[in-house]
């Protein structure tokens, strides 16, 4: 029987993964913004799993929201880096201190 | 075991690994497509969880959309990725650190929980039986009723994030030849054309 356990660790390997791919692709943004789709995927199958197992319908309506929120972040995030390809002609991060900070 | 275990345990094992092809894979564009197939056994498991509607949406919005998104920026950047990747190696001590740590973080809280007496008493909305309204009606039933103004509110958020893209990668281009339409209707015979009487054996000065 497949519990709620089952879904939770399938959801905190997707996080640790998404972690990883960040450290490891520490030059490649568009990896990195990746890695940050697949650890909101892994946000998203727990709010899922317990609204499955709780009998709670909002855990559904709030992945909802997770999903909007990841969609825009995508745009953002892709169109600030073909800015960023466009003045430098690069897109490795450790580059990006024109603000010093 | 039934058959929705097999298909668990087939769609969670694919979801993983293919989450770490993601990451460790040498080609962008090899990475989009093992994301694709994440986004689309990640929407299996969310089938077997019974939110059906969830699932569709995942398929349309991430595979249809974001996917497809980051398909384009990796093909319309050119980008020398073997040099990004050279120095992956560098890194692979330090991320499995941190990866081991957190995942034994998560793991000692795993071992520890119970859920709490009052859980049940506090749900806000309780699954009505999917023989009668089903995964999709009501889902709408409360997302269009109780949460109106946070449905409201991401629409917003979707709108703020298509005017920020479009504004960030405008760009008016010099030395781009462009229809000019006023230039167009202000033109006549008279500033357009010159007739010249070209004398025989003498040609065009």
């Amino acid at each position: 029987m497949i519990g709620l356990e089952h879904y939770l660790t399938v959801a905190a390997a997707l996080f640790v993964i998404g972690i990883f791919g960040i450290f490891l692709n520490r030059k490649n943004v568009i990896i990195i913004l990746m890695s940050i789709e697949l650890m909101l995927l892994s946000v998203n199958i727990n709010l899922v799993a317990f609204s499955a197992y709780l009998n709670d319908l909002v855990g559904q309506v709030f992945t909802m929201f997770v999903l909007t929120v990841a969609a825009a972040e995508a745009a953002i995030g892709l169109a600030i880096l073909v800015c960023f390809f466009r003045t430098r002609g690069t897109i490795d991060v450790e580059d990006v201190n024109v603000m010093k900070g | 075991m039934g058959v929705a275990d097999y298909a668990f345990y087939a769609f969670a094992i694919v979801v993983v690994a293919s989450g770490f092809l993601v990451v460790v894979s040498r080609n962008p564009v090899h990475s989009v497509l093992w994301l694709i197939l994440a986004f689309i056994s990640s929407a299996g498991l969310f089938i077997l969880l019974g939110a059906e509607f969830l699932a569709m949406i995942m398929l349309i919005v991430y595979v249809g959309a974001v996917a497809v998104l980051f398909l384009f920026v990796v093909m319309m950047l050119d980008v020398d990725f073997a040099r990004l990747r050279a120095e992956m190696a560098r890194y692979v001590p330090l991320a499995a650190l941190i990866g081991v740590v957190i995942l034994m973080q998560l793991a000692l809280a795993f071992g520890a929980w119970v859920t709490a007496d009052e859980a049940m008493a506090l749900r806000q909305a309780e699954t009505p039986d999917p023989a009668e309204v089903h995964n999709t009606k009501a889902l709408g039933l409360l997302l269009y009723d109780r949460y109106i103004y946070a449905f409201q509110a991401s629409g917003l958020i979707l709108l703020v994030a298509m005017i920020g893209a479009i504004v960030l990668t405008l760009r008016q281009r010099e030395g781009v030849k462009r229809q000019d339409v006023l230039a167009q209707m202000y033109r006549d015979p008279a500033k357009a054309m010159e007739l010249k009487d070209v004398k025989p054996g003498q040609g065009l000065r």
